[in-house]
């Protein structure tokens, strides 16, 4: 009997905005898909944020910033995640985020994005399929 | 083992990995722990449990930042229910320990209760013992707690604080709760609200009053931990309380008990698990589930029948 395990997801928001609402109903959007979610608070460095991600052995790592500097602190989690030799550590982000970012972040390794009006269901999916696809299964 | 070896050379990640492997009871977890016994017994373990929201994760914040102050190093195992619905789990307890996130003396791990239910993980154990082999000084661990579920917390750590907070109802309740049982140190959180002195006396008199399980009597204190306040006196009381296990020879009396039930706990499970997987591959028994799911035959009669077939049961162990 193989047993379905839960995804471990860390929810955090890098930079300065004060706004945590969308994180808390991500959170809990994704405890309902059956996922075991990390929620580590407003303000954190990326070095914090990998740390964190590192000591919980996440699947993933999903970022949530409307102050505009996405286009600096997602990619400075992914480089982080690479340098600690945890890239296998799947990055999605949400927010505000204008088209063009969204094609430059994932050149630079973001999975996905996801704008304030994504169903928590097209989240989850994405994650179990990214998760799915890194771990080889 | 690699991860077992790197983990021991003080590597954060692949202490991370085997907690993860630990917590989905991996095939390799035995092993793991075989070779992991020999580095335990050094740590000090402390239980936190209380009601949600009573301010223990705050509690556990400012304790860390104490024994860091001491130069020990710190493990935290910090626990929060499962979803019954979905088995999926909010962990958040970490929100209030940011300040230690970058401190590489502090290694802070969230767990969800899953299958347990009490308000332990039943892998929880094996997980102290890694963070013990890590060679942590004090491992602490916090628990939701509203009642006797809480047991597990008291065997697993040496000292068990339980935090409740003035709003939480009169002593009354919290004995009934069943709280009482399982504190070596009480803790009145947000003392800066209205009827913690109160409960704070009622308290020390159910205490005073309360059977004596042991010459150590529960202290109970005000604590306020958002504000820093009581931390170095609840810091003192959990001192005394692991100098009094150590001189009055109970320290190592519970060692003893939990080595005895660990082993004993391994046993049974390891046997269950066996033993089950036989018995849910076995045709006989599948034959007596469609007869039990038809009604043809009531569930207590059919375990009997099993249970006296001698033939059956000895095939079973042979292949065990
Ligand atoms: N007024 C007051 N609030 C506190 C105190 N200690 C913690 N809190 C607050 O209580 C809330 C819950 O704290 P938390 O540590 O998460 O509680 P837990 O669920 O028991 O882990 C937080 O908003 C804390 O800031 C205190 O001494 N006084
Ligand atoms: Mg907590």
């Amino acid at each position: 009997m193989v047993k379905r395990e839960s995804i471990r997801v860390l929810i955090a928001k890098p930079g300065l905005d004060g706004h945590d609402r969308g994180a808390k109903v991500l959170t809990l959007g994704l405890r309902d898909e059956g996922m075991e979610v990390i929620y580590t608070g407003l303000r954190q460095t990326p070095d914090m944020i990998v740390q964190a991600a590192i000591q919980e052995d996440v699947d993933v790592i999903g970022l949530s910033c409307l102050s505009g500097a996405h286009n600096y602190l997602f990619p400075a989690v992914v480089d982080l995640l690479k340098a600690k030799g945890a890239k296998h550590i799947v990055v999605v982000g949400g927010g505000i985020i204008p088209q063009e970012d969204v094609l430059l972040l994932k050149s630079k390794g973001v999975e996905a994005l996801f704008g304030p009006g994504a169903p928590i269901r097209q989240i989850a999916d994405c994650i179990r399929a990214a998760v799915a696809g890194k771990s080889g299964v | 083992m690699e991860l077992v070896k790197k983990m021991l050379a003080g590597s954060q990640q692949p202490l991370a990995r085997l907690i993860t492997m630990v917590e989905r009871e991996a095939p390799e977890v035995p092993e793991i722990m075989r070779q992991v016994y020999p580095h335990t017994g050094k740590a000090y373990c402390i239980g936190v449990t209380g009601p949600p929201g009573a301010g223990k994760s705050t509690l556990v914040d400012k304790l860390t930042s104490g024994f860091r102050k001491k130069g020990l190093s710190v493990g935290i195992i910090a626990v929060d229910p499962t979803s019954p619905f979905s088995g999926g789990a909010v962990l958040g307890d970490r929100i209030r320990m940011q300040q230690h996130y970058l401190d590489s003396g502090v290694f802070i791990r969230s767990m969800a209760t899953r299958g347990s239910h009490g308000g332990l993980p039943k892998t929880a154990k094996a997980v102290v013992k890694l963070l013990d082999a890590f060679g942590k000084d004090i491992i602490i661990v916090e628990t939701v707690g509203v009642g006797q579920t809480e047991l597990d917390i008291m065997e697993a750590a040496d000292t068990t604080v339980v935090v409740l907070v003035p709003e939480a109802g009169d002593a009354i309740q919290t004995m009934k709760a069943g709280l009482m049982e399982i504190a070596h140190i009480m803790v009145v959180n947000k003392a800066d609200r209205e009827g913690a002195d109160y409960l704070v006396c009622e308290l020390e008199a159910m205490v005073r009053m309360g059977p004596k399980r042991s010459d150590w009597l529960i202290p109970v204190l005000a604590t306020q931990a958002a504000f820093d306040v009581g931390i170095d006196a609840l810091m003192q009381e959990i001192e005394h309380h692991r100098v009094y296990l150590k001189t009055s020879g109970e320290l190592e009396q519970r060692r003893c008990e939990q080595r005895k039930s660990e082993f004993i706990e391994i046993v049974e499970q390891r046997i269950k698990e066996r033993l089950l997987n036989l018995v849910e591959n076995d045709g006989r028994m599948s034959a007596s589930v469609l007869r039990v799911k038809s009604g043809d035959i009531d569930p207590y009669s059919a375990a009997q029948e099993i249970l006296e077939n001698r033939e059956l049961l000895r095939e079973w162990l042979g292949k065990m």
